[in-house]
């Protein structure tokens, strides 16, 4: 059975202000979706929603992956269930080298740590270090597979996480770490920006490489551009903290065309207070 | 400290010895009684059947601590009782005590670092002697091959007196701080190191190979000379936890590196939680010489310390990377002297410190460059990580230059595991612990990559069983 995300009617406030109010969207496997809209409109808000940021408090309505409510759960379950985001501004972690990083993540993700765990807890003797990790030759040969699939130069794993990376470093560490996780639903917040049109090549051909029937996308982006690389099946126009317009591709172009302006005419002036982003 | 304290030795002996859960072994060969005066040192020194001139040393050196008072400027103190202390007990082959006294948050720790059960017992200060025998003879015979010396203290003492008495306590004196002067007087055990000139020693020489129960005593002195153009890298203590009944070990560490000689001393201390720590370690270096302290603190109850390196000749180089995490009931006042005493002499400090559950780590450094040290150069780097609101960091950074010509770089700072770095690792399916334990693990990188790769494997390890909040 493919999985499928819901979004249920979602009110979000964030430090008490009101931002997302009332988003309904659902993202099947297999499906991509756009969600464009102007800056401030609370597109990045519903993507850590998504996600499970603490510092974002739902006030109504639900998420529900397969059928099952993941609002009580952590951004560690979250990502276990096969939930992803890939960051607009990706954190840098001094110290801790890509390759180290990913093999915790990835064990973490399909279960090798929480086996660990459960047989240390069963009164199983004294581990060996490291035994709780992905063993480290199927790792490597698998992030070796993943990162020349991705045209990631080899010493990249070696790079402390995030530090030092140009935006386009950046966004590739995002998609090769999407690719070693496997997620069932990918979010992907403002991919696109901060990238020349080279390096949007690029990350765009990453993206399409993990496309297919496993994978339920969700590109959130401002400009159309994306969309000329990668072509989602569903555009949906999010302004003023809900979803107010859905339809194909053709949606991408109008607004392209158009500008944000006649949305703004149609749905009325930006909600006051709103942070502009 | 008031010499009318010693008067105080009956209420002292009520204090209970069963503090930590440990019954008093009874079956040493010799064991002195508590307290410190004069006739215990008599004693010690006949029993080891001791020089004269040691002998004198050690009295001289008693006479010097009984006259200077226990410093306040550092951690708090004042709950040692110094005549509450045996202050010499000779071990024997088995030390009474069994694997069932070892408290179970040790045991634990051992389980989860998964340390092999010989080693165990010895790091629990069950075993008296932890040798891996195998390695330990091959790698001997290639040391004395080469004419490397590698030997405990007492040994060192006996068999080469004549080094000794040349060189012992001219690193350290006793009038250099009153826990040297209170080491000298009762030293026993830690390891004699000589390497002859030119000699390279690729593999380290761990303390960890002939460790027994004497090298790894309260008052542990230990001596190194690396020749000219010699090297050594020296290992002591290892990260599994070591628990030690004696709650205060004051060691005192001589090294000295001739001309265009390197030595790199590593130290993982990890004591239990019931130790005072308070450790002299100096190096004088010769031009063209390079010493590297390598100094990680996780346990005790209070550390200090601070290697020191006096760069001596012209071209001389000091290094050290200073480590301390401290938890809860924790105080490590841990960082490093850098003393140019001569041309063209270079340095570089960094200390890392981690606080966390109320736990307490302060940096307190001097650099300190001479008149006539033209052209030295030195950097110091401290960052401190908090990992709560109710820990603590504190930065006492010291310099002082007597000369102009000179380059010197200085940076600070404190940082908090931020929100945004907690999310972006647990929304890719790390715990908040993990998560934790990940970006302190960074933290501590640039430190931990210079550690040999067993130790450093460890040091990770460890490192996330403290996030996890399963120790102490």
């Amino acid at each position: 059975m493919s999985s499928e995300l819901v979004i249920k009617d979602l009110f979000v406030n964030v430090d008490g202000k009101p931002i997302l109010q009332g988003v309904n969207l659902t993202i099947r496997q297999g499906e991509v979706h756009a969600i464009m809209g102007p800056n401030g409109s609370g597109k990045s808000t519903l993507a850590y929603t998504i996600a499970g940021h603490p510092h974002y408090e739902v006030v109504s309505g639900d998420i529900l992956l397969d059928g099952q409510s993941i609002l009580d759960l952590g951004a560690d379950e979250r990502a276990k269930a096969g939930v992803f985001l890939a960051f607009q501004y990706p954190t840098a972690i001094p110290g801790v080298s890509m390759a180290n990083f990913l093999r915790q993540a990835v064990s973490a993700v399909r279960g090798y740590t929480e086996k660990a765990k459960q047989q240390v807890a069963d009164g199983g003797s004294a581990k060996t270090i490291g035994s709780e990790l992905m063993p480290m030759r199927e790792f490597r040969r698998e992030l070796t597979e993943k990162m020349e699939r991705l045209h990631i130069d080899p010493g990249f794993a070696r790079r402390y996480l995030n530090e030092g990376f140009s935006g386009g470093e950046k966004k590739r560490a995002e998609i090769l770490q999407m690719a070693m996780l496997g997620p069932k639903i990918a979010v992907l917040d403002e991919t696109d920006s901060g990238l020349d049109i080279d390096a949007l090549r690029v990350v765009a051909e990453g993206v399409n490489s993990l496309i297919g029937p496993n994978l339920g996308a969700l590109l959130i982006t401002h400009y159309q551009r994306l969309l000329n690389y990668i072509k989602p099946q569903f555009v949906h126009v999010f302004y003023n903290g809900r979803i107010v317009l859905s339809g194909g591709p053709e949606l991408a172009l109008d607004l392209e065309e158009r500008g944000y302006d006649w949305i703004r005419q149609e749905f009325g002036d930006p909600m006051n207070g709103q942070e502009v982003e | 400290m008031p010499a009318t304290e010693s008067d105080d030795k009956a209420l002292a002996d009520l204090k209970s010895e069963y503090q930590y859960g440990w019954s008093q072994p009874e079956n040493y060969v010799f064991k002195a009684r508590k307290g410190l005066d004069h006739e215990i040192v008599d004693q010690i020194s006949a029993m080891k059947r001791e020089p004269e001139w040691m002998r004198k040393l050690r009295h001289e050196a008693l006479d010097i601590f009984l006259s200077k008072s226990i410093p306040t400027w550092g951690a708090d103190l004042s709950g040692i009782d110094f005549q509450d202390i045996y202050y010499y007990i000779k071990p024997t082959e088995a030390q009474g005590k069994s694997w069932d006294e070892v408290p179970a948050d040790i045991k634990a720790t051992f389980d989860k670092l998964g340390i092999p059960e010989a080693e165990r017992k010895f790091l629990a200060g069950v075993g008296a002697q932890y040798e891996s025998e195998a390695i330990y003879h091959s790698l001997k015979e290639e040391w004395e091959r080469l004419g490397v010396i590698f030997m405990d203290s007492d040994s060192g003492l006996r068999e080469h007196e004549d080094i000794y008495r040349e060189y012992f306590g001219t690193v350290v004196p006793s009038t250099d701080n009153v826990f040297a002067a209170l080491n000298t007087a009762f030293w026993s055990g830690g390891s004699f190191v000589y390497v002859p000139k030119g000699v390279h020693l690729d593999i380290p020489l761990q303390a960890y190979f002939r460790i027994n129960a004497q090298s790894m005593g309260q008052f542990e002195r230990t001596l190194i000379i690396v020749d000219e153009g010699a090297t050594v890298h020296y290992v002591e203590g290892c990260t599994a936890p070591t628990y030690s009944e004696d709650s205060l070990h004051s060691g005192v560490i001589e090294i000295i590196v001739r001309k265009n000689a390197r030595c790199r001393y590593t130290t993982i201390q990890n004591w239990s939680t019931n130790v005072y720590n308070l450790v002299t370690q100096r190096t004088l270096v010769a031009e063209g010489g390079t010493m590297e302290w390598v100094d990680a603190n996780l346990g005790s109850k209070v550390t200090m310390k601070y290697p020191s390196v006096y760069m001596m000749g012209a071209g001389a180089n000091g290094q050290i990377l200073s480590m301390a995490f401290a938890g809860p009931g924790q105080h490590l006042d841990a960082g490093g002297k850098l003393i140019h005493a001569a041309p063209n002499t270079s340095s570089q400090l960094i200390s890392k410190s981690i606080s966390k559950g109320g736990g307490r780590a302060s940096y307190r450094g001097l650099l300190k460059v001479a008149k006539g040290a033209t052209g030295s150069k030195s950097n110091v780097v401290c960052d401190a990580l908090l990992l709560d609101e109710k820990s603590r960091s504190d930065t006492y950074p010291y310099i002082e230059i007597d000369e102009e010509d000179v380059t010197v770089g200085h940076e600070a700072s404190v940082s908090k595991i931020g929100e945004e770095q907690l999310f972006y690792l647990m929304s890719r399916g790390l715990s908040e612990d993990e998560a934790s334990a990940m970006i302190v693990s960074g933290f501590i990188e640039p430190m931990v990559k210079e550690l040999p790769m067993e130790y450093a494997v460890e040091m990770n390890r460890l490192i996330q069983l403290q996030m996890e909040g399963s120790i102490g």
